[in-house]
């Protein structure tokens, strides 16, 4: 049964009803938010899946609310719970963690799982992937919706600057390089790469960082280490490749523009997110490949994206409902084929076993570079108060590539303001 | 006993009155007098109970550097928005009110970006100023100019915000003008016609002056907007680059909904209050004194 | 549309150019002005220009580009937008239905009831018209998550519906109608609220269209308390799913965002062109009283 109570109803309302009906013939029903920014391919692809899964679990039903990007779910979500309209599960931004945790909105999957197989289950995962979802040997986050960044570059564009069309840049020396090439061969018509700093510069930046042997966070997320040498270095080098290199166009580069500027020719070569391999495909009129980025003295990326979470405040009953959903989402088959059609990860190494993802990473190679590219993943930067600490880096961030201030101020001031923010919550 | 007639008419005026009370009670003074108690209290770490902290949240706030770079943005952004809309407007005004070949369009133009919502306008204007493949940047390029990262770079980027404001409201002050000028008596004019004052003179010494509770008006609602409309911030900027463009409701929606900290939400809230009883009393003093209401 | 159509000829006689009755070339004037409207114009005409062209039309300005819906259908497959503007619509009529009734009555007793202490009242009262409900967001949102109003249209308009705005509008206008008319209908027996009912909302009703166009345009608008207030498809208004729509996790498609962006500006824009007079002089009534 999907017939829902009309929301203009009082969530209140809403809350005794459901609770005065439930009944153990009725079916359990979840409600489960979800970032999608209300639209796209994304809807249609889960919508299906929750329509395929309710018909085999007929004892079960499932809202997904759409609610934006991940910023605005874990708003939404948020203030359902504060008005007392708990969601019983929601994938929510693999960083909320702290935040979550903080606020005693969820349950540990170690306290919910059963049985042996579960148990299992738990660790079919990407280590790298499980990283952001663990907190003090407890698993509060399932990889879902999961991401990394990747180097999209347009071989039309290199072949045309007389660079192989074929060889993405290995390093950080022949990404500037060849960037620069790009720029200087066309004439200043094109640019050679650009780095979104808008958006997630947070997220940018700690690849630079790991690239260069860093980590920017502690594990328990009460510490940050912005100002370290290494991760000044990285912002210099992000930094030089307009400043030195003359090869990424001035200020802060749009996040949410910056696929529509490769598309549009206007770059060689962008840092982005996994997530647009499926539009890069469909709309790019040129061939392009996908590269894992490069490296400095490792290769690194962090992950990112969204992971399942189970709710506090919930019955029993429709904890274990929730984990049924979740397990049926992300079984190995399940997996592979929302990995083939969004262009997110798939999420076990069972997934890249199955016929359809091999497959369909033979025909299009593109696809197993995120997998590939795990190896070298980092959590994405995450801590208690994440929200102010993310902001102050993304701050620096922009602060250093507009030429506010150098990097080495930039992030010193980052770091400063990040430790008066976790000053409360050292162990 | 029985209820005097006039008694009865107080108590009948009092429950017409009842459903605006209770209403603007809960929604407005409320919530007024419990921002302000929640800006002088610090909520308990890890389920401890509030604290009563008096003026120190005050103290972290204006130790903010952040706290007074977006208060010099909303300054900046008010003094550039409000006498060039104002400007403008009164310009507009003047020219559909004079005569002129297809002033219907004209003034029709002028006013449809009124009634956009500001989320459309921003949308429409991000491929303006999208760098590289935005329109302004194509039109530079045609000149030959090299492009201007209008968002992303800060010196530019609060300045491009303005532009759009203004582009959104100049219209909306024209007809407040517009109606002004048309009560204008015309033997004024007649009279300066026959003494042969210039227009450029006349217009400052005679229909410049009797514009002046109409600016007045508009000037306060200009006020208004620069401080509640931060609408557009959401597509454009997000407030970036580095708080370049960051504007003090802005600054409050992010405390109280992205970092969840709602005691500095209050404070920066109470501040915002304190402008609007600026506004306000300007309003009711000066503006009050000087129009006379129809 | 004209506002000076109420005027009398001599008043159209173009007080402020004098000289355009020399000659027939347009002035410097005229051409200002006509730039300035042009751009102006431009872009909600840009706008248009990109959603009925390919995508890849969008910064490529060729004047014979084809046209296409598809922009349209995307959008229109790709979000909700019907139950947008159902949510939208249903907030629209029932914040202007309620406004009405509530500031109705108090307008009423402002104007015409001895309650003690008026003057402080309607100070009070006038104070909202800088407090409105978006400064005091956080507030707001607490108190309507207490009432169980997180997610419904309800919870998006009743902050607005007690609007200093509209009673002090009603107020001046009840003000002005003469007490004989009252008198004569207490004469014929009827009570207070037929009084009300059949004198005062009769005779104020350019009043009601001014305010109600006003509000309409207003909250078809308004963003950011509808955006903190509600959660879901179910609830969410226009601006609210467009600026949601406009802001995707991983890029933007121009094309199609242009035409979500006229989707649902168009209704309004479209009443507008068509009742541009109302719409002005309304605005006009409102803003100078």
């Amino acid at each position: 049964m999907r017939v829902r109570i009309p929301f203009s109803l009082s969530a209140l309302a809403a809350g005794l009803l459901s609770a005065g009906y439930a009944s153990a013939s009725d079916p359990v029903e979840l409600t489960m938010y979800y970032p999608v920014s209300v639209g796209g391919a994304l809807t249609d692809v889960i919508d299906q899946l929750v329509n395929e899964f309710e018909s085999e679990h007929p004892d079960i039903a499932v809202e997904a609310i759409y609610a934006g990007n991940y910023d605005d779910t874990r708003v939404r979500a948020m203030s359902a719970i504060e008005a007392g309209d708990t969601p019983q599960l929601s994938v929510l931004f693999s960083i909320d963690l702290y935040e979550l945790i903080e606020q005693n909105a969820i349950v540990a999957f170690d306290d919910i799982i059963e049985t042996d197989e579960e148990r299992e289950w738990l660790d079919s995962f990407y280590p790298g992937l499980m990283e952001n979802g663990q907190l003090d040997g407890k698993t509060y986050g399932i990889p879902f919706q999961r991401s990394t960044i990747v180097l999209f570059w347009n071989k039309d564009a290199f072949a045309a600057a007389g660079l192989d069309p074929e060889t993405p840049p290995e390093n950080w020396q022949e990404m500037a390089e060849m960037a620069a090439t790009v720029r200087e061969v066309s004439g200043g018509d094109q640019w050679g790469v650009m780095v979104p700093s808008t958006g997630y510069p947070y997220w940018m930046f700690q690849a630079f960082a790991f690239q260069n042997g860093h980590r920017l966070m502690s594990e328990d997320g009460t510490e940050v280490y912005f100002d370290d040498p290494a991760a000044i270095e990285a912002l210099e080098y992000w930094v030089s490749l307009t400043a030195e290199h003359n090869a990424m166009p001035d200020g802060t580069i749009e996040w949410g523009t910056l696929r529509q500027n490769f598309i549009e020719q206007s770059t060689a070569m962008m840092w982005h997110t996994t997530g647009n391999l499926t539009a890069v495909r469909n709309e790019a009129d040129f061939e392009f490949g996908v590269a894992m980025l490069p490296m400095n003295t490792q290769r690194g990326s962090p992950t990112g994206g969204g992971n399942f979470y189970i709710f506090d405040d919930t019955s029993e009953e429709e904890q274990r409902a929730a984990m049924t959903f979740i397990r049926w989402m992300t079984d190995p088959e399940r997996a592979a084929a929302w990995s083939i059609k969004t262009g997110y990860m798939g999420v076990s190494p069972a997934a890249y076993e199955t016929d359809a993802l091999q497959s369909y990473v033979e025909e299009f190679a593109p696809a197993a570079v995120a997998r590939d590219q795990l190896e070298h993943g980092t959590a994405e930067l995450s801590t208690y108060q994440g929200g102010r600490v993310r902001r102050a880096l993304d701050n620096a961030v922009q602060a250093a590539l507009t030429g506010q201030l150098s990097p080495e101020e930039a992030l010193t001031q980052a770091q400063r303001e990040a430790e008066g923010v976790l000053r409360r919550y050292a162990r | 006993m029985t209820l005097t007639a006039h008694r009865k008419m107080q108590l009948y005026g009092t429950l017409l009155l009842l459903p605006a009370a209770i209403l603007l009670t809960t929604f407005a003074y409320l919530p007024t007098i419990t921002t302000v108690i929640n800006s002088l209290f610090l909520p308990g770490f890890r389920g401890a109970p509030a604290e009563f902290v008096g003026v120190e949240n005050y103290q972290v706030l204006f130790d903010d550097p952040t706290f007074w770079k977006v208060a010099r943005n909303n300054l900046i952004y008010a003094l550039g928005t409000i006498p060039t809309s104002i400007a403008l407007a009164l310009v507009m005004a003047l020219f559909v009110n004079g005569k002129l070949r297809g002033r219907g369009f004209v003034r029709m133009a002028y006013f449809t970006p009124t009634i956009l919502p500001m989320i459309a306008a921003a949308n429409i204007w991000m491929f303006f100023y999208a760098p590289q493949i935005g329109l302004f940047n194509k039109l530079l390029g045609a000149l030959g100019l090299s492009g201007i990262n209008w968002l992303g770079d800060p010196s530019v980027a609060l300045g491009s915000v303005i532009v759009m404001s203004v582009w959104k409201e100049a219209g909306f002050f024209m007809i407040f003008y517009l109606a002004a000028l048309q009560g204008i008596p015309p033997e004024l004019k007649e009279a300066s016609d026959l003494e042969g004052t210039s227009r450029w003179s006349f217009f400052w010494r005679v229909t410049f002056p009797l514009l002046m509770p109409t600016t007045l008006f508009v000037l306060i609602n200009a006020l208004i907007n620069a401080v509640r409309v931060v609408d557009h911030l959401f597509i454009l900027t997000k407030g970036g680059p580095n708080n370049a463009t960051n504007l003090l409701l802005y600054y409050v929606y992010e405390n109280a909904f992205s970092f969840f900290d709602r005691t500095m939400a209050a404070t920066i809230t109470v501040v915002i209050l304190l402008v609007l009883a600026v506004v306000a009393t300007l309003k009711f003093t000066i503006l009050d004194r000087r129009t006379h209401y129809q | 549309m004209s506002l000076n159509t109420a005027h009398s000829p001599a008043r159209n006689a173009a007080p402020y150019t004098p000289r355009s009755r020399y000659f027939a070339v347009p002035s410097l004037e005229t051409i200002a002005a006509w730039l300035l409207a042009l751009i102006w114009i431009f872009p909600l005409l840009y706008a248009l220009w990109a959603a009925f062209h390919p995508p890849a039309y969008m910064v490529r300005f060729e004047l014979f580009a084809p046209l296409t819906l598809d922009n349209f259908a995307t959008a229109w497959a790709q979000a909700p937008f019907a139950r947008y503007y159902l949510n939208t619509f249903a907030l629209v009529t029932g914040v202007v239905f309620a406004q009405f009734v509530v500031c109705t009555l108090a307008a009423f007793a402002f104007a015409r009831f001895p309650i003690p202490g008026k003057n402080v009242l309607f100070m009070l009262v006038l104070i909202q018209l800088f407090v409105f409900p978006e400064v005091l967001i956080v507030e707001n949102y607490r108190i309507a998550s207490e009432l169980g109003l997180i997610n419904t249209i309800t919870g998006i308009g009743l902050p607005y519906v007690a609007s200093a705005f509209g009673i002090f509008l009603l107020r001046q206008t009840f003000k002005t109608i003469p007490r004989e008319l009252e008198d004569a209908a207490r004469i014929e027996g009827c009570n207070w609220l037929e009084i009300l009912w059949r004198v005062y909302v009769p005779l104020a009703k350019p009043t009601y269209l001014a305010y109600g166009l006003v509000s309409i345009s207003h909250h078809w608008n308004n963003f950011l308390w509808p955006l903190v207030v509600t959660n879901s498809v179910e609830s969410r208004p226009l601006t609210v799913g467009l600026g949601i729509f406009s802001a995707p996790e991983t890029g933007v498609n121009w094309a199609t965002v242009s035409a979500a962006t006229l989707l649902s500006i168009a209704p309004l824009l479209i009443a507008f062109l068509l009742f541009q007079r109302q719409f002005v002089q309304s605005f006009l009534r409102a803003g100078i009283r």
